[in-house]
């Protein structure tokens, strides 16, 4: 039998800690990510702020870095880690290869949804004499608000799903939790309850983002 | 008094396919006087948009000048250029309106880059839109209004700003001739008590017919005719005018029209200019009447239309002819110390 007694004060720490992870990633590669997705937007060919050479480099940076399993970056980017964090150990130094990954994936689908935009509009703005930042500021980015949020919804379900890799480098978590009491106890029931767990947490952010999209898109 | 608008030797070329040069517009000089309304025609890829982007720059002549209000686009800053663009308006066929700002938002926007304050903004919004005859509308988001609704929300925020030119790109193309109609309406309210000069892009005949004072054609980025609407209408010179004028027009019939119109009618089909003046409509029935009393003309009407443009007439009758060769080869000739005649081959 399960000892639940036992392990739901570490299913909660466990939670806890995923819920640290996935806060502070999205927190940080939001807006990371944000910036950079606008820059790949306007640096392109035709472009608000048009600079072939800075948008190559970004562009191949992403390609370069996106497929790259996460698992894998994690052990690939230690030594960045480490200057960064101070430690590649723990649920704190996780946070630099998550927050990193996810700025790359999060600048993708932020230029997508910027390149969705009606260039009419932009043009719009040019012709009532906007700066190139205040279009940026108050018309690509507004414009672009309701696919942006589902994006973002689209990517804290990506970054949960990072956060499970995190017991990897000992940061623990849900998914830590599920590893190390459920599939190595061989104990089915605490990987069930752990699965369970997160499809609410999941629900309840694709829930929230869908009400917050519909709310901003105005059709 | 000096144009509000002048374009000397405007040259503007894009990059195209492969290197290739694309001359969008080619050595354009066309004048604009402050308070008219002035047409803008052609076909597609004549070049017209780029030409009127000209006016608030954003395009810049590759080669030639643009000079607006006093002042050459192409030697202004960042500080020239936005106040360049508060004193010329843009409306625009898709509206273009931000879809996440209310309407009240939309014709604050361009107040916001002038810096005022947000008491003055809210008076000058409520005028603009009391203005515009949607008052009730203030508080709504674009996706719920009509065309014509939107264009009047467009309408209000390019003028907020009082400009003295407003620049319209085929700004009622998207809509259903009713509304087309209101809009217009709305333009020539603009422009007669607001005196704002109006740039307007078509190829719609009404929009010409009913707003503008004279009208440029274009034809591959040049500007081959213009002048007062009723003169370039009445009498183009320039092959491709006459084909514009005659495609919105459709008053002369022409292929399949005119092959049923021999099998139909007997006779020598011969299309009549009707125009002001000497092709006057009295000079020409008198004309008809003379040979047919005398000479036995029999003149059947078979095709065409008058319209008024600038106040005057606007069109051709087609006539089938029937009689003895010589007495319509008279007739033709006492018609045409009138007018233009055309006999189809």
């Amino acid at each position: 039998m399960t000892d639940w007694g036992t392990l739901a004060p570490i299913l909660w720490l466990s939670f806890q800690q995923t819920v640290y992870m996935v806060f502070w990633t999205m927190l940080v590669a939001g807006l990371l990510g944000l910036g950079l997705g606008v820059a790949l937007y306007t640096t392109r060919r035709g472009g608000l702020l048009q600079n072939a050479p800075v948008f190559h480099l970004l562009n191949v940076l992403v390609n370069i870095v996106r497929p790259i399993p996460f698992i894998i970056f994690i052990t690939a980017i230690g030594p960045l880690t480490l200057l960064a964090m101070g430690t590649t150990i723990g649920t704190r130094s996780v946070l630099f290869p998550m927050a990193a990954m996810a700025t790359f994936v999060i600048g993708r689908i932020v230029e997508q949804n910027l390149v969705a935009v009606d260039p009419g509009v932009v043009e719009a703005a040019r012709a009532m004499g906007a700066g190139r930042f205040r279009i940026i500021w108050s018309v690509l980015v507004p414009e672009a608000l309701g696919p942006l949020i589902l994006g973002y919804t689209f990517i804290f379900v990506v970054v949960v799903d990072m956060s499970a890799m995190a017991g990897y480098v000992g940061g623990g978590g849900l998914g830590n939790f599920a590893i190390s009491y459920g599939y190595q106890q061989f104990d089915w029931a605490v990987t069930l309850v752990t699965v369970l767990v997160i499809i609410v947490v999941v629900q309840a952010a694709q829930l929230l983002g869908n009400r917050l999209a519909r709310r901003a898109l105005r059709r | 008094m000096p144009p509000v608008i002048s374009f000397r030797g405007a040259t503007k070329t894009f990059a195209g396919p492969r290197g290739a040069e694309v001359r969008a517009v080619d050595g354009v000089d066309l004048d604009i006087a402050p308070g008219e309304v002035a047409g803008v025609i052609g076909y597609s890829g004549a070049g017209k948009s780029t030409l009127v982007r000209m006016v608030n720059a954003l395009e810049l002549p590759t080669s030639g000048t643009v000079t607006v209000a006093g002042r050459v686009t192409g030697t202004l800053g960042e500080r020239g250029l936005r106040e360049l663009r508060a004193d010329v308006g843009m409306i625009f066929q898709q509206f273009n309106l931000f879809s996440s700002r209310t309407v009240a938002g939309n014709v604050g926007y361009p107040l916001r880059i002038a810096g005022w304050s947000r008491e003055q903004r809210r008076d000058r919004v409520r005028e603009l839109l009391e203005f515009v005859g949607i008052l009730d509308k203030a508080r709504q988001y674009p996706a719920q209004l009509s065309g014509g609704q939107k264009q009047r929300v467009g309408i209000a925020r390019a003028l907020a700003t009082s400009p003295g030119i407003l620049l319209a790109d085929e700004a009622t193309s998207a809509l259903d001739p009713e509304t087309t109609q209101d809009v217009l309406a709305l333009l020539r309210r603009v422009n007669a008590e607001l005196g704002t000069t109006i740039v307007v892009i078509t190829h719609e005949m009404e929009v010409v017919s009913s707003i503008c004072h004279t009208v440029a054609v274009m034809e591959r980025g040049r500007v081959i005719e213009q002048g007062p609407v009723y003169d370039v209408f009445a009498d183009p010179r320039a092959p491709a005018t006459r084909r514009f004028v005659h495609s919105v027009l459709r008053d002369t019939p022409s292929g399949a029209t005119l092959a049923r119109l021999r099998e139909h009618f007997p006779g020598r089909l011969v299309t009549v200019w009707v125009r002001a003046g000497s092709g006057a409509r009295s000079a020409l029935s008198d004309v008809l009447a003379t040979h047919s009393a005398g000479h036995g003309v029999r003149s059947t009407i078979v095709y065409g239309g008058i319209r008024e443009l600038a106040e005057k007439p606007l069109g051709s009758i087609t006539f089938a002819l029937t009689g003895d060769d010589a007495a319509v080869d008279a007739l033709i000739a006492d018609l045409r110390r009138h007018t233009r005649v055309e006999e189809a081959a």
